[in-house]
């Protein structure tokens, strides 16, 4: 068994800086030490050969269309100690709560608004704004059922916030097939520790949905809505429909008549009550955003304006996760709910105001900059890992439309042991746990960890070559 | 159940179907190709084949003339030409894709797998492996089958695959008997050869023992197109497929389908109570052509009453 180190300057998962295990992981790191190599090695390659034949592909935009990748999964698991995973999920249901608030509260009267605590015109001219949803009420004023927080841990250990997901996150089906390889290829591991279980997922998310039905409907049909197979994330939709039992269905399986959603089926139409959307705002009905887009269903943003069908994530979600509305969130905490926030933000500069952008301009080599509608891990700047070049080249940019971006500090991303080529090695990870929002709100304890291969990396996004890791929530 | 997932679960079993009887032609060929014949008659056969499965044109677009290799190659391992076996294999995997939450996922991982194992074989293989590419995509659909039938709910879901399998291979069949009738050596016009070219026939569809054991006479042209049509206890047969569709059309009945479940007893009725001799007065290929033409029409109301209308996909 290879020794593994720690990463200058960076907070290890598992291991002290004098490189033994920290209490909660010690005898996960006994029975590590005591594995063949040949057994690890042999349980990877299993592993990768259990994801091809199941097909749990994603597929990469750009690439050859219709191929189909492997997110790597690495076999040695994030491991959070049970404490530390109360206060960390104290944090993310405050969180929530305060971006369901502020998004009720954007559609309706606007009081922090008028308070002064947003500019008015950052939430109202932004894009993700939809001035369709205004004066809508929807079931139990809920607007981000599903939120995927994104969540780091700085080198001092602390957990802060790096990005919130209120429209389409995805990954959730990650978190649910990692556990399933880990119990099947190291069973004897779960006999060993108080693993907290995650399998609860799609029972509580559909709850969830049924319980959001329009009034009156008593045994509400729910359904999956996907942008078709050559979707990225296709594999988790038909995943979660199968799990929760309910239709997987596209755009062309829908229609409305008389603001009532129906699916085509083999006996005829049937009634829709709950639209679960795994597609963007901007592709849900082609009358009223994109007339180009054959994704999405005529007439159907009339019906949800009706109140006759609902749909989650809702519509004009995207307005409270721009990154140029996440510097706030801190003070929605405040605001809405009238508490000092459990978790902090990561220090973000807004290169709209002349202060930060001259702060930003003067430290490009030492910061990360974001586009501020950018996703997936493109459209950024590492510094430090940058060339001079593509600093200059990034410059231009952001001199050009300063409001398009943010900037924060480079973190020194934890690290936990990853296998890789040359045997372990500490690689930076991230960590995104899923808060489901209905009667109340819910956070299966974990999440999806995602990790940076590629030695040095921060960019844990799949679509550049991220992997994931089994996360483990271990009671004491 | 979504029409669309009706759709795709037909389409999965038509292309799995395909992707066999394909198979099983070529391997028809690849055992006539042990036999003594004078190469215009190799030829012939090849084109009889090419003419039935309606690839003449495209085929002699991209390869020029017929040579049994190109031919092969081209029904076997173009992934260009979308009615390849291979392709067929890939279509059926990317339809089971699309409803992999309706399937087991046994019958998705089957799929899958045949799939992945089928990006392996191209027309650079040897010779020598080309009959065990045949073998293989033959034990691979009858793996498919036995998993269908070991692990799929009863339901609609089962019923609509079985519909695509069974309309397919009575169309299968009858162009395998088609194509032999085209051959002049299956006419009999090329002495000497004749009764063993049906011979290879019934063993590429593995009817030959049974042949021996309900006919116990010697293999005739007719009797072996008599057996590959008529008998409803042979899987394989028209008949039989027939059978099977209105079966499974009576199971999925819906407000509209009243007519189409009329047409398919008609053309059942057919091979229930018609004669072979009468039924193929006008010379088999002249039945069969008309046969084909219902099947179309049976085909294409189906995708109206229940699945994704032709046309609008």
């Amino acid at each position: 068994m290879l020794k593994t180190q720690t990463s200058a300057g960076a907070y290890d998962e598992m291991l002290e800086a004098d490189g033994t295990p920290r209490p909660h992981c010690r005898r996960y790191w006994n029975w590590l030490e005591e594995q063949p190599d040949e057994r690890l090695a042999h349980k990877r390659a299993e592993a990768d050969a259990l994801f091809h034949r199941v097909g749990i592909t994603f597929a990469v935009y750009g690439e050859n269309a219709g191929t189909e990748r492997l997110i790597p999964f690495d076999i040695v698991p994030r491991i959070i100690p049970v404490e530390e995973w109360r206060v960390l999920e104290a944090g993310l249901k405050q969180r929530v709560r305060a971006l369901n608030a502020f998004i009720r509260d954007v559609y309706h009267e606007q009081e922090i608004l008028k308070a002064g605590k947003i500019p008015v015109e950052q939430v109202l001219t932004n894009a993700q704004y939809r001035p369709e949803m205004q004066a809508i009420d929807l079931p139990a004023g809920i607007y981000a059922h599903i939120a995927g927080i994104d969540v780091v841990r700085d080198g001092k250990g602390q957990f802060c916030v790096l990005e919130d997901n209120l429209r389409v996150p995805s990954g959730v089906s990650y978190m649910l097939e990692n556990r399933k390889m880990m119990a099947r290829l190291f069973p004897e591991l779960f006999a060993q520790h108080p693993v907290e279980p995650v399998e609860q997922y799609p029972d509580i998310l559909l709850e969830n949905l049924k319980s959001v039905a329009p009034e009156g409907v008593t045994d509400p049909t729910v359904v999956l809505m996907t942008p078709g197979a050559y979707n990225s994330a296709y594999f988790e939709h038909a995943f979660l429909a199968q799990q929760m039992g309910i239709e997987l269905v596209e755009g062309q399986d829908l229609f409305v008549r008389d603001d009532v959603v129906y699916m085509r089926t083999t006996k005829g139409p049937e009634r829709v009550d709950v639209i679960y959307r795994r597609i963007d705002d901007d592709f849900v009905d082609p009358l009223a955003f994109r007339p180009d887009s054959a994704l999405g269903v005529p007439g159907l943003l009339t019906a949800y304006r009706a109140g006759r069908v609902t749909i989650a994530n809702a519509v004009g979600t995207g307005v409270a996760d721009d990154k140029s509305i996440y510097p706030y969130v801190p003070d929605m905490v405040r605001f809405y709910l009238g508490e000092e926030p459990l978790l902090a933000n990561v220090p973000t500069w807004v290169l709209r105001r002349p202060d930060d952008l001259a702060h930003v301009l003067a430290n490009l080599p030492e910061l990360v900059v974001k586009e501020v509608h950018g996703a997936g891990g493109y459209g950024m700047l590492i510094g430090p890992a940058s060339t001079r070049q593509q600093i200059e080249d990034f410059r231009k940019r952001i001199i050009a439309n300063p409001e398009r971006y943010i900037a924060q500090p480079t973190l020194a991303l934890s690290t936990s042991p990853t296998f890789v080529a040359a045997g372990l090695a500490p690689r930076h990870i991230d960590l995104r746990p899923f808060v489901l929002s209905g009667k109340e709100i819910t956070v299966v304890p974990g999440g999806l960890t995602r990790v940076a291969l590629r030695e040095g990396s921060l960019v844990v996004n799949s679509s550049q070559g991220g992997g994931t890791k089994d996360t483990w929530v271990l009671g004491s | 159940m979504l029409s669309r997932t009706a759709d795709h679960l037909y389409w999965m079993s038509r292309y799995l179907e395909r992707a066999e009887c394909l198979a099983r032609m070529l391997d028809a060929h690849h055992k006539l190709a042990m036999l003594p014949r004078p190469p215009e008659a190799v030829l012939q056969g090849w084109t009889a084949t090419l003419v039935s499965l309606g690839m003449q044109q495209t085929f002699l677009e991209k390869a020029g003339e017929v040579t049994p290799r190109a031919a092969f190659d081209y029904i076997a391992f173009d992934r260009e030409h979308l009615g390849s076996i291979v392709s067929c294999l890939r279509s059926a995997r990317e339809n089971a894709r699309a409803v992999r939450g309706t399937v087991t996922s046994d019958v998705w991982e089957t799929l899958n797998s045949t799939y992945l194992e089928s990006r392996a074989f191209n027309a650079t293989m040897p010779e020598s492996g080309r009959g065990e590419f045949l073998e293989w995509v033959k034990y691979r659909a009858y793996l498919t089958r036995g998993v269908s039938a070991g692990t799929m709910v009863r339901d609609e879901a089962l019923w609509f695959s079985r519909i695509g399998t069974f309309l397919e291979r009575a169309d299968a069949t009858s162009r395998l008997l088609e194509a032999r009738w085209r051959d002049p050596g299956g006419r009999g016009e090329r002495l000497g050869t004749e009764t063993s070219e049906w011979a290879v026939l019934l063993r590429a569809m593995s009817a030959f023992e049974t042949y021996r054991r309900v006919t116990r006479e010697a293999v005739t042209p007719k009797r072996v197109t008599e057996l590959l049509l008529m008998r409803d206890d042979l899987p394989q047969s028209v008949h039989r497929c027939l059978s099977e569709l209105f079966g499974n059309l009576q199971a999925v009945a819906n407000a509209q389908s009243a007519e189409t479940l009329r047409r398919c007893g008609e053309l059942h009725a057919q091979f229930l109570f018609g004669r072979f001799e009468e039924l193929c007065a006008d010379g088999v290929t002249t039945f069969i052509d008309r046969f084909q033409e219902r099947l179309r029409d049976l085909g294409a109301r189906i995708a109206d009453d229940f699945l994704v209308p032709m046309g609008t996909k």
